[in-house]
C-alpha cells in the first residue's frame, strides 16, 4: 500500500501508525499458533517456557512428548479413526455435493434459491443443535454408536462447503467452452471428462479439502453420537483439555498447525492452477 | 405482445418453437433437479429429520400417559376441588404395580419430578411398598407417601396426561406452570435460562464488534496491497481458519492461563507480583479473547472480499476533491463497505451464539453460552426435553438471522478462502 | 498430577503386554473363549486401581481382553441412549447408587441376586452379609467407599496456620487464596450448611426447607468471588498442584494419588468429609457375559488389593482386615482411608434419595445462584 505523493506529514505518520497497528493484529492472529510449536518440545511438563528453553540450553528441549503420542494405543486408534471417518465423509459429501452443484448452477434450477438455503444449513445451524438432533435421530434408527452414523453426519457437515466452492467455481466457468466442444463433435461424456471436469477440479478439490478438514476437527456431533470405538483425535483432545492437559496436546497440536500449513499450501497452488488454466493472471 | 402471431414460428419438424423452448426448458429443469435430488434426499435424512426429531422431542409428553393410562382414565370425572375417590387410587396402584414390574417407573417419576421435586421419591418409595399393599388404597397409598394426600400431586398427574406440553419450552424461558394450569414466572432463584440467552447475545455482539475492529484494518490493508503481498499476508489470515478449532484453544489456555506464558511474561518484565497473576481464563475474558480470534477470519474474508471491488480511484476522487482524509474515508468508503460489515458481522454472530466447545473449554462459569446448558440437559440433567426445547429456540433465533443474512447477501455469495 | 497422563500411559502399554502375553498362555490352554470386555468407569487413577487390582488378574486368568471406557460421569445418559438405540455397547458401568437407582428405575440395569452372583467371603459369610450398610441396591454393588473432601496445598500457608477444618474453608481472612468446588450443588451445600454451624445430623432436614436451602446459599456467597468451578475429576489436584487454588475439593482417591505418586504437598481435610459408595452395575442383557468378572472383580481378596492402589475403602468387612501398605510407595494405606476411624469421626454419608428428588431443582437453583 503506497503512500500517495499528495500525503501530508501526518498521514505519512498516521500510514505507519496504521501499518504498526495492523502488524500487531497478525501477530494476534498467528502468535499463537506459533508459540505452542517450541513449547511443545518443553524438557518439563509444564505449559510454559522454562529457564533451560529460553537459554536455549538442548537440555531444555526433548522429544518426549511426541514418543508419548506415537506409542499411545489411544492416540493411534483415535487418529486411525479420524482419517477413516475424514475421508469416507469426504468422499460422500464430494460426490453428492459436486453432482448437486452441476444442477445447481444450470439457469433453469428451480427454487435455486431455497435449495440452497438448504443445503449451506448445516454450515449455519449450530453444532451443538446438530448434534443434539443427530444424537435424538440417529439413536432411534440404530445409527448412533456406529462408524456409519458418523460418517453420515460428517457427510452432512462438509457438504456446504463442497456446494459452496463448486458452484463457485461453475459460476466463472464458460460454458462457450462445451459448446465448442460439441460443435468439434465430442460427445457430452468426452466432453465433461475432457473440459469440463479439468477445469472444475480445483474447485471440487478444494471443496474435498474444507469437508476433510470439518470432519477431521470435528467434536462436538461425535461426542454426542460416537460410541468408544469412534473415538476421533479431537475427542482424544478435548477429554485431554477438560482433564488435565498434558503437553502431550501440544504436541499434537503442533502437528496439527503443520497439517493446516499443507493443507494450505495445497489450496493456494490450486488456487493458482485455477487462474491460470482460466486464462487469469494475478496482478 | 401477448397476441400470438398468426402463422407461429415452427422449428424444423415442424412444432411450435414456443411449445419446444418450453419443452428444452422443462426438460433441463427437470435435469437440473434430478442432479441435485440425491443430495437433497440425502440431506433430508441426515439432517431434516434429526431436526425435526428434535422439534418433536421438546414438545412430546408420552410418559404419563403411557405409564399412568388407568390413573388418568379414572380421573376423567374428578371435579378437582377435593381428594379423587377410592377408584383412582386403586387405578394408581394397579398403574405403579404394572410399571414396577416391568422396571419402567423411571421416566415417569423424572417427567413428574421436574415439575415438583420430591415426586420421584414419591413414585419409587410406593411402588416398593406395593407389594404388601391391601385396598382401600386411598388409606394405603397417602399412608405410603404424604403427597398422594396433596390435591396439587392428581391435579399435576391429570395436567400432564396430554400428549403434547409446553412445559419445556415454558422451562426453557424462566416460566411454569401452576397446579391450576396458569403461566407464571419460575420463582426468582431458579430463573437461569433468559439471562443467559441474553448474555450469550451479548456476549456475541462484543466478539462481533472486536473481530470488526481488529478485521476492519487488515482487511484494509490487505485490499490496498499488491497482490503478490497480499497474497502472502492472506496467508496468515487462512492459517488460523484452517487450524483445528482444539488446538486454537488449546493454545488460548497455555497462554492466558494463570501459570501460562502471558502471565510469566508480565512476572519477568515486572509488570505484576507473582502473587497478583491475572485472571484471564476460565472467565468472560477467556471466552472473549479466544472466540474473537477464532472468528476473526470469518470477519476479515467478506470484508477483504467486498472492499477489494471499491476502486481506488474513488478516495482520489474524493482527496481532489478537497475533502480531508478522514472526511473522505467516513463518507466515501466506509458506506461501500457495509455490505460487507454486514456479512462479516452476521456470519461471526450466528457463528458465535452457536458455539459451545471454546465456551466449554475456556469458559469458566461467567463465560458460559446458552450452548453449554443444551449440552449439560443432554448430558448430566438429562432432561432431553429441556435440552430439544433451548436448542430448537437457538436453532429459531439463528435461522432469523440466516435468512436475514440471505435477503441482505445471498447464500450463494458466501466465498471460502 | 501433570505426569500422571504419562503414567497412565505407561501402564496402558504394561498393560497391552500383559494382555498379550496372558493371550498367548490362553492359546495353549484353551480355557475359555476370550471376548472383550467393555467396562465403563471414571478414569484417573480410580481406573487405574481397577487395572490393577481387577483387570490385570482377571485378563491373566482369562485372556479375556478388558477396554476401559472413561464415561461415568454420563454412565447414566450414555445408558439410556445405548438402550434406546438397542445397541447397548458396554458390558459393565461403575456409577454412583442414585445414578444406578434412576438406571434401575428406567430398566436400563440389571437387578441382582447378591448372594447368587457374589462370591461369599473367605470365611463363608454369604455376601449380603459381608458388605457395608447400603452396599447392595436392587441393581447395584459397591466395591469402594470414597469420599468428598476438600484439600489444600500445604505450601500456600504458613506451618503454624494450616487449616484443619471445614469452617477454615469459608473463612477468607485468614486463609486466604481462591478455592476450587465442584460445578454442582452437591458436597457444597452440605458443607456450607456445616461451616455455618448446622450439625451434621440435621444438614439433609435442613436443606429439605427454603430456610436451610437459603442458608446455605448465603454461607456460599461468602466465598463465591473466591471460586473456581471444576466439573472434571482430575482438575482439583491439578489446579493445587499449579497453585491456582488454596483449597480444592476433590475424591480423596485423586489426592492421595497425587500425594504418594507425585510427592505433592497436598493435606486433606477430613473433617465433615461427605461419603458415599461406588460400584457396579450390568446393563440389560449383559449379565451372562459378565457374570463370572463381577464374581471375580468383588470377591474379598480383590477388593483388599484395590486398596493398595487407592485409598478408597473396600466395601466389603471381610477385605477392610486385609488392607496393608500401597503396592508402590510402601506406606500404610489404613490412614488414608475415609473409614479411618480418626478420618471418620465427624462423616457425612451423602442422601442419595435426598439428591435424586432435589437435584433438578437445587441444580437450577445453584445455576441461578452461580449466574447472579
Amino acid at each position: 500500500m503506497a503512500i500517495p505523493s499528495y500525503a501530508t506529514r501526518g498521514e505519512r505518520i498516521w500510514h505507519y501508525v496504521f501499518l504498526g497497528i495492523c502488524a500487531l493484529i497478525f501477530l494476534f492472529l498467528v502468535g499463537p499458533l506459533l508459540i505452542i510449536i517450541p513449547l511443545s518440545f518443553n524438557a518439563q511438563p509444564y505449559f510454559t517456557f522454562s529457564q533451560k528453553m529460553l537459554t536455549l540450553d538442548p537440555e531444555g528441549y526433548s522429544l518426549r512428548w511426541y514418543q508419548d503420542f506415537f506409542t499411545s494405543r489411544a492416540w493411534l486408534h483415535a487418529i486411525k479413526n479420524s482419517f477413516i471417518i475424514g475421508i469416507a465423509s469426504t468422499i460422500l459429501a464430494t460426490v453428492l455435493g459436486t453432482i448437486a452443484a452441476l444442477g445447481l448452477s444450470s439457469r433453469h434450477m428451480p427454487a435455486r434459491g431455497a435449495i440452497m438455503a438448504l443445503l449451506i444449513s448445516p454450515m449455519i445451524v449450530p453444532l451443538i443443535i446438530s448434534a443434539a438432533a443427530m444424537f435424538f435421530f440417529f439413536s432411534k434408527v440404530n445409527l448412533a454408536q456406529t462408524y456409519l452414523g458418523v460418517i453420515l453426519a460428517h457427510t452432512a457437515l462438509g457438504i456446504p462447503f463442497v456446494v459452496i466452492t463448486v458452484t463457485a467455481t461453475l459460476s466463472s466457468f464458460d460454458t462457450t467452452l462445451v459448446r465448442a466442444a460439441h460443435s468439434l463433435g465430442a460427445n457430452p461424456t468426452r466432453t465433461f471428462f475432457k473440459v469440463v471436469l479439468p477445469l472444475v477440479t480445483p474447485g471440487v478439490v478444494s471443496g474435498a479439502l474444507f469437508a476433510f478438514i470439518t470432519s477431521f476437527d470435528e467434536v462436538v456431533v461425535v461426542l454426542f453420537i460416537a460410541g468408544p470405538e469412534q473415538r476421533t483425535m479431537p475427542i482424544q483432545m478435548w477429554s485431554g483439555i477438560r482433564e488435565q492437559i498434558s503437553p502431550t496436546i501440544l504436541a499434537v497440536a503442533t502437528l496439527l498447525v503443520l497439517l493446516s500449513m499443507l493443507l494450505l499450501t495445497t489450496l493456494e497452488l490450486l488456487r493458482r492452477r485455477g487462474e491460470r488454466l482460466r486464462g487469469v493472471t494475478p496482478g | 405482445m401477448s397476441d400470438s402471431p398468426a402463422f407461429p414460428l415452427t422449428t424444423a419438424d415442424g412444432v411450435p418453437l414456443k411449445v419446444s423452448l418450453r419443452r428444452a426448458v422443462r426438460r433441463s429443469k427437470l435435469k437440473a433437479f434430478l442432479l441435485v435430488s440425491p443430495l437433497l434426499l440425502f440431506l433430508v435424512i441426515a439432517f431434516v429429520m434429526p431436526i425435526i426429531e428434535m422439534l418433536w422431542r421438546s414438545v412430546d409428553n408420552p410418559e404419563v400417559t403411557n405409564h399412568l393410562s388407568r390413573t388418568v382414565a379414572a380421573l376423567e370425572d374428578w371435579d378437582r376441588q377435593s381428594l379423587p375417590d377410592e377408584p383412582a387410587f386403586a387405578a394408581l396402584a394397579e398403574d405403579l404395580r404394572e410399571g414396577q414390574e416391568a422396571r419402567n417407573l423411571g421416566l415417569l417419576s423424572s417427567r413428574l419430578n421436574y415439575e415438583q421435586s420430591g415426586m420421584r421419591s414419591a413414585i419409587t418409595r410406593t411402588a416398593r411398598g406395593l407389594g404388601t399393599m391391601e385396598p382401600p388404597y386411598k388409606e394405603a397409598l397417602i399412608d405410603a407417601h404424604a403427597r398422594w394426600g396433596e390435591l396439587d400431586t392428581w391435579k399435576l398427574i391429570q395436567r400432564e396426561a396430554t400428549p403434547l406440553t409446553m412445559s419445556y419450552y415454558l422451562m426453557a424461558v424462566d416460566r411454569q406452570l401452576t397446579p391450576d394450569g396458569e403461566i407464571v414466572r419460575a420463582p426468582e432463584n431458579q430463573r437461569i435460562h433468559v439471562s443467559l440467552f441474553w448474555r450469550t447475545m451479548w456476549m456475541s455482539l462484543v466478539i462481533t464488534g472486536l473481530t470488526l475492529l481488529l478485521g476492519y484494518p487488515v482487511a484494509f490493508l490487505l485490499s490496498n496491497l499488491p497482490l503478490r503481498h497480499s497474497n502472502l499476508l492472506m496467508i496468515l489470515v487462512l492459517l488460523p481458519f484452517w487450524t483445528s478449532l482444539l488446538v486454537r484453544t488449546t493454545t488460548w489456555i497455555a497462554i492466558l492461563q494463570s501459570q501460562g506464558v502471558l502471565n510469566d511474561l508480565m512476572v519477568a518484565v515486572g509488570v505484576i507480583a507473582d502473587e497478583a497473576r491475572w485472571q484471564m481464563i476460565h472467565n468472560k475474558t477467556g471466552t472473549i479473547i479466544a472466540m474473537t480470534h477464532i472468528l476473526l477470519p470469518f470477519m476479515i474474508l467478506p470484508l477483504y472480499s467486498v472492499m477489494k471491488t471499491i476502486p481506488p480511484s474513488y478516495m482520489r476522487a474524493a482527496r481532489s476533491l478537497g475533502g480531508r482524509p478522514f472526511l473522505c474515508f467516513r463518507r466515501i468508503y466506509f458506506p461501500l463497505t457495509i455490505p460487507g460489515i454486514a456479512a462479516g458481522g452476521i456470519l461471526v454472530f450466528i457463528l458465535s451464539i452457536g458455539y459451545y466447545i471454546t465456551p466449554a473449554l475456556v469458559g469458566g462459569q461467567s463465560g458460559r453460552f446458552i450452548t453449554n446448558y443444551i449440552a449439560y440437559h443432554m448430558q448430566t440433567s438429562l432432561n432431553w426435553g429441556l435440552a430439544a426445547a433451548i436448542a430448537s429456540i437457538l436453532l429459531f433465533v439463528v435461522i432469523i438471522f440466516y435468512l436475514i443474512f440471505n435477503r441482505l447477501i445471498g447464500v450463494d455469495k458466501v466465498k471460502l478462502g | 498430577m501433570k505426569q500422571q497422563g504419562y503414567h497412565k500411559r505407561a501402564a496402558r502399554r504394561t498393560l497391552a503386554l500383559a494382555v498379550a502375553g496372558a493371550s498367548m498362555v490362553g492359546l495353549s490352554s484353551v480355557a475359555q473363549a476370550q471376548q472383550t470386555l467393555n467396562i465403563v468407569s471414571w478414569g484417573g487413577a480410580y481406573s487405574m486401581s481397577q487395572e490393577k487390582a481387577y483387570h490385570e488378574p482377571w485378563s491373566e486368568k482369562t485372556g479375556d481382553e478388558i477396554v476401559n471406557i472413561d464415561r461415568s460421569a454420563n454412565a447414566l445418559a450414555g445408558l439410556r441412549a445405548q438402550s434406546q438405540a438397542g445397541n447397548v455397547t458396554w458390558d459393565l458401568v461403575d456409577m454412583l447408587p442414585a445414578d444406578a437407582m434412576i438406571a434401575c428405575a428406567e430398566g436400563l440395569v440389571e437387578p441382582l441376586d447378591h448372594d447368587e452372583l457374589l462370591a461369599e467371603a473367605p470365611d463363608g459369610t454369604p455376601a449380603s452379609e459381608d458388605f457395608v450398610e447400603g452396599a447392595l441396591g436392587e441393581c447395584f454393588v459397591a466395591s469402594i467407599v470414597y469420599s468428598n473432601i476438600v484439600a489444600f496445598n500445604s505450601e500456600m500457608f504458613p506451618e503454624d496456620n494450616q487449616p484443619s477444618t471445614i469452617e477454615d474453608v469459608f473463612d477468607l481472612e485468614n486463609y486466604p487464596g481462591q478455592r476450587a468446588l465442584m460445578r454442582r450443588p452437591i458436597n457444597n451445600l452440605e458443607w456450607a450448611l456445616i461451616a455455618d454451624g448446622v450439625d451434621r445430623d440435621d444438614v439433609y432436614d435442613m436443606l429439605e426447607t427454603e430456610e436451610g436451602i437459603q442458608r446455605a446459599f448465603a454461607k456460599l456467597d461468602t466465598i463465591k468471588d473466591n471460586v473456581i468451578w471444576w466439573e472434571e475429576g482430575a482438575q482439583p489436584p491439578q489446579l493445587l498442584a499449579d497453585k491456582e487454588v488454596a483449597f480444592a475439593s476433590a475424591y480423596n482417591g485423586r489426592i492421595f494419588d497425587a500425594m504418594v505418586t507425585e510427592d505433592q504437598p497436598f493435606e486433606i481435610i477430613w473433617d465433615a468429609q461427605v461419603f458415599e459408595l461406588d460400584g457396579w452395575v450390568v446393563p440389560t442383557g449383559k449379565l451372562d457375559k459378565v457374570r463370572d468378572y463381577l464374581y471375580f472383580a468383588t470377591d474379598t481378596q480383590r477388593l483388599a488389593d484395590q486398596a493398595q492402589y487407592i485409598s478408597y475403602g473396600p466395601a466389603r468387612m471381610s477385605s477392610s482386615d486385609m488392607v496393608s501398605t500401597h503396592a508402590e510407595a510402601g506406606i500404610d494405606m489404613m490412614p488414608h482411608m475415609p473409614t479411618y476411624e480418626p478420618n471418620f469421626a465427624t462423616a457425612i454419608q451423602k442422601d442419595d434419595e435426598f439428591w435424586a428428588d432435589y437435584s433438578d431443582e437445587l441444580s437450577q437453583r445453584f445455576d441461578a445462584w452461580l449466574a447472579q
